[in-house]
C-alpha cells in the first residue's frame, strides 16, 4: 500500500496505568501530538496512572531510580542500581529529569494537561482504580472529563482509523 | 521540492507545501494559503503569525506553549484562529518550514 492510499489516524485512545514520570510524559506527549495534528484524542488514567490526574500528586511525580537499566549518570556512565536506594536520589534525579524536560518547553503536569484539554482532548479516570485507591472526584484535577467503566471508555474509542495506545 | 504560484508569484516549497525560503513570503500569500483552510485571516491571525516568523527567524524553536504565551491569544485561542493545526498551519501560513517539536 502507498502512502497516498492510507487513511489518517482520526483518533487515539490513550492508556496510562503507571505514575513515573516517563510513563505520564509519554501519555501527556502523545496525547498533545496528537490534538496539535487534528486528531482526536482521550486518555484514560487508571492505577498508578491516576497520579497523573491527582491533585495533591500530580506535580509531584518521581521517576523510578530501581530497576532501570537505562538509567545513566550525566555524562553516560552506567547508573548502579544500589545508588538508586539512597535516599533523596530519586527525588534528585526526578527533578533533573522534569528541568531537562522543562529546556524543552514541556511543562508541569497540570499545565500539560490544560493544553491537551484546550485542544479538545478528553481525559478520563478509571473507576475501578478510583474505589481500589478510595479517591474520590474532588481529589482529581479539575478539568478531568468523567470517571469511567473500561466499558464506558471503550464505547469512546469507537470509529473508523481510531487506534488504542497503551503507554 | 515544488513550486508553487501564490498571489501572482511563484515560490519554493516542498513536498508538504511549507515554504523552503521564508524570504519570498508575503502577506497576500498567507491570504490565498488559508483560503485552502478555510480561514479568512484577522488581525490575530496576522500577530501569531508575525510572532512565528520573528521568533524562526531568530533561530528558535517553537512550540505551541511557547506561542500561547506570546500574549496573543491563549492555546484554546490558537486552536479556533487554526483548526487542526495551532502549530503546522500557522507555521505553513507564516512561511517557515514545519515546525520541528513534539510539543
Amino acid at each position: 500500500m502507498s502512502k497516498t492510499d492510507e487513511k489518517p489516524l482520526k483518533k487515539v485512545c490513550i492508556i496510562c496505568a503507571k505514575g513515573t514520570i516517563e510513563d505520564v510524559y509519554a501519555t501527556l506527549v502523545m496525547a498533545n501530538g496528537a490534538v496539535m495534528e487534528g486528531i482526536e484524542a482521550k486518555v484514560f488514567f487508571t492505577f498508578f496512572g491516576l497520579d497523573a490526574i491527582t491533585k495533591s500528586q500530580m506535580n509531584k511525580l518521581h521517576t523510578g531510580t530501581v530497576g532501570n537499566p537505562a538509567m545513566r549518570m550525566p555524562g553516560g556512565l552506567p547508573f548502579p542500581t544500589i545508588l538508586g536506594i539512597l535516599p533523596g536520589v530519586e527525588a534528585g534525579v526526578s527533578a533533573m529529569m522534569i528541568s531537562q524536560m522543562a529546556r524543552l518547553d514541556i511543562p508541569p503536569v497540570d499545565e500539560f494537561l490544560e493544553m491537551i484539554t484546550a485542544g479538545g482532548g478528553e481525559i478520563y479516570a478509571c473507576k475501578l482504580a478510583m474505589d481500589m485507591f478510595k479517591l474520590k472526584q474532588e481529589d482529581l484535577w479539575d478539568g478531568v472529563n468523567g470517571v469511567l467503566t473500561v466499558g464506558d471508555f471503550y464505547g469512546k474509542c469507537g470509529g473508523e482509523n481510531t487506534q488504542i495506545i497503551f503507554t | 521540492m515544488a513550486e508553487k504560484v501564490l498571489a501572482g508569484k511563484a515560490v519554493q516549497v516542498n513536498d508538504e507545501g511549507y515554504f523552503t525560503d521564508p524570504s519570498q513570503w508575503t502577506k497576500e500569500m498567507a491570504v490565498e494559503m488559508a483560503k485552502e483552510y478555510g480561514i479568512e485571516l484577522t488581525e490575530k491571525h496576522y500577530q501569531v503569525i508575525d510572532f512565528l516568523r520573528q521568533r524562526y527567524l531568530a533561530g528558535e524553536t517553537l512550540t505551541i506553549r511557547r506561542v500561547g504565551n506570546a500574549g496573543i491569544v491563549d492555546i484554546k485561542g490558537l486552536y479556533q484562529l487554526f483548526p487542526g493545526g495551532p502549530l503546522k498551519i500557522s507555521s505553513k501560513l507564516a512561511g517557515i518550514p514545519k515546525p520541528a517539536s513534539c510539543v
